[in-house]
């Protein structure tokens, strides 16, 4: 039995009446990738929320690689081995490519306060910003601006800048969103060869990219994991298809 | 179009070739005008680190700047009167010396931004304008009711404070020294501009949630800013202090604030030597209009207008075809 990189234990999030997740315990095991889907407000973006810090469950637990880390930052986390990407790019539009890059080498590196030096020249930022860019395909396009970026290259940005963290887990919410067939294709392959780094958590809509990616999955339905398994599972299961699709339709 | 690095070292070489003309012309004024404008643009160059690159909208940087005229006004009123300076537990005795003087700015505009920062930085946009103005309010007040340095009526300080080897009661050497501190000043912006720490802080302006995901706090590294940038405002008031040979609440006042966020609107926001532009142009047309008449703020503020509305990114970004600070 391997201990999970990540774990949740009942987590519990209300929102007045609203109940946004409702005792969610789901883990992360080492090689793996896990997606969680379900229908639309069914809490899946709260559930992220909880695991990366920017919200704090009214009761349960979040435990990273054995440590509780419910109450911890989201700086703290992301030093504890978290690499969250985000469903709207939240990238520095203004700044290169390869800034957003040195950016997340900065993080890793845990030493901001470095006034003097230039960040393009320091070694250990670069070739860690280098590294990343060059997993995802964007190594050649560091010195554009941001804003500059198609959406399918900023959502690959977004992987190269959790790449940079070194993360023990990847929580990636919804890395699909908004491509197209190609642009979809090309960054299921990206994650499918990331497993091997650490796992990855992936909130995503679009099925094919689970079926292809996923080796289980978890449903969630108003707030409540409906049902948990491998993909074989999952896909037979009368009453998954039954609340998710019944729900989505 | 120019290049901004060319522009940039033009505009730097004007502001020195005024006063050098103005001395083989004789005319002392004109130094003193040129140094009025090295000295604002000190200030506003504090405040660009903040406003610009962290994107701190500071409506109190006045409360800086009047630190640093009263650090001086009060440390040498206390040599020209021979008196010495209580401080509770134990007395100092006043100075006349610049350097110590601008050292004593720096730390106590620093510890002061340091303060403020911890409280204000909480919170963001027209709450962070509204409580740096509060601040900036409360000195303002203060420094009126404190009959011991003049309340109201300010400080007058007969001579020039010294400075080691140099005559600073001649306008072309003091002139020098502000000249002096504003280029090293400016070099260590762009040093941090270009450095990590602000590459960190230039992204918790635009995207403060992935400066979080990857592990730093974008609230220390924007509190680290704002005390630096406090600090190079106080520096700046010290000078101001000096030039004038005198010092008022009126440095506290929210009009000056005001003052150095237009100097940076003009020149260009973000931009190195975008509080030099707005500083030279806004002492120009000080000079120049207030001449002519005693509303000359109406046509800054016309400038003001065409700049927001035609020219977003300042003079600087105007004549070098690039709006955006960071290019």
């Amino acid at each position: 039995m391997f201990e999970p990189v990540l774990e949740t234990r009942n987590l519990c999030k209300s929102f007045g009446a609203l109940t946004a997740t409702d005792q969610v315990s789901i883990d992360l095991r080492p090689g793996e990738i896990h997606a969680v889907i379900g229908p639309n407000g069914a809490g899946k973006s709260t559930l992220i929320q909880q695991i990366c810090g920017g919200l704090r469950p009214d009761n349960g637990q979040v435990m990273l690689l054995g440590k509780d880390v419910t109450s911890a930052s989201t700086q703290a986390r992301a030093k504890a081995g978290l690499a969250r990407t985000f469903q709207i790019s939240a990238l520095a539009m203004e700044d290169s490519v390869l800034e957003n890059a040195l950016l997340g080498a900065l993080g890793a590196s845990g030493r901001p306060w470095r006034f003097w030096q230039r960040a393009s020249a320091a070694v250990d930022l670069r070739d860690r910003a280098e590294a990343a860019l060059d997993r995802v395909g964007l190594l050649d396009q560091g010195d554009k601006r941001c804003a500059e970026l198609s959406h399918g290259q900023r959502r690959q940005l977004e992987v190269a800048v959790a790449l940079t963290l070194a993360p023990r887990a990847f929580i990636m919410d919804e890395p699909m969103a908004g491509l197209g067939a190609a642009g979809s294709k090309q960054l299921t392959d990206l994650l499918d060869g990331l497993r091997g780094q650490a796992p990855i958590l992936l909130v995503e809509h679009d099925m094919d990219a689970v079926f292809a990616l996923a080796d289980r999955i978890t449903v969630l339905v108003s707030g409540k994991v409906i049902a948990t398994g491998p993909v074989e599972d999952i896909r037979a299961s009368g009453a998954v298809r039954e609340a998710y699709l019944g729900e989505a339709a | 179009m120019i290049r901004e690095s060319y522009l940039n070292w033009l505009i730097l070489l004007g502001l020195l070739a005024v006063p050098i003309w103005a001395l083989t012309a004789d005319e002392p004024f004109t130094i003193t005008l040129a140094t009025r404008a090295a000295i604002l643009a000190l200030a506003a160059v504090g405040l660009n680190i903040a406003l610009g690159i962290g994107g701190l909208v500071s409506f109190g940087h006045a409360m800086f700047f009047g630190i640093g005229g009263y650090v001086m006004g009060i440390l040498a009123y206390h040599a020209q009167s021979f008196t010495p300076l209580d401080l509770g537990a134990f007395s100092i005795a006043g100075t006349k010396s610049m350097p110590i003087i601008w050292l004593v700015a720096l730390i106590l505009s620093g510890l002061a931004a340091w303060i403020v920062g911890l409280l204000s930085l909480r919170t963001g946009g027209v709450y962070f304008i509204m409580i740096t103005l509060a601040f900036a309010q409360m000195f303002f007040y203060f420094s009126i009711s404190w009959s011991t340095y003049g309340g109201e009526d300010g400080l007058s300080i007969y001579v020039r404070n010294g400075f080691p080897g140099l005559n600073t009661l001649d306008p072309i050497q003091f002139f020098g020294i502000c000249f002096v501190l504003l280029c090293l000043v400016l070099f260590l912006n762009a040093r941090l501009q270009g450095s990590p720490f602000g590459l960190a802080l230039n992204a918790a302006r635009q995207v403060p949630a992935r400066v979080e995901t990857v592990g730093l706090d974008p609230m220390r590294i924007k509190l680290l800013a704002f005390v630096i940038s406090g600090a190079i405002t106080g520096l700046a008031g010290a000078l101001f202090a000096d030039l004038n040979r005198f010092v008022s609440p009126t440095m506290f006042s929210w009009q000056m604030s005001g003052e150095f966020i237009v100097l940076i609107i003009i020149g260009g926001v973000g931009r190195l030597m975008g509080p030099v532009v707005g500083a030279s142009l806004f002492v120009l047309l000080e000079h120049w209009l207030g001449g002519l008449t005693e509303f000359w703020h109406i046509y800054l503020g016309t400038i003001l207008l065409l700049i927001v509305l035609f020219a977003r990114g300042g003079l600087i970004g105007f004549l070098t075809g690039k709006e955006g600070a960071h290019v």
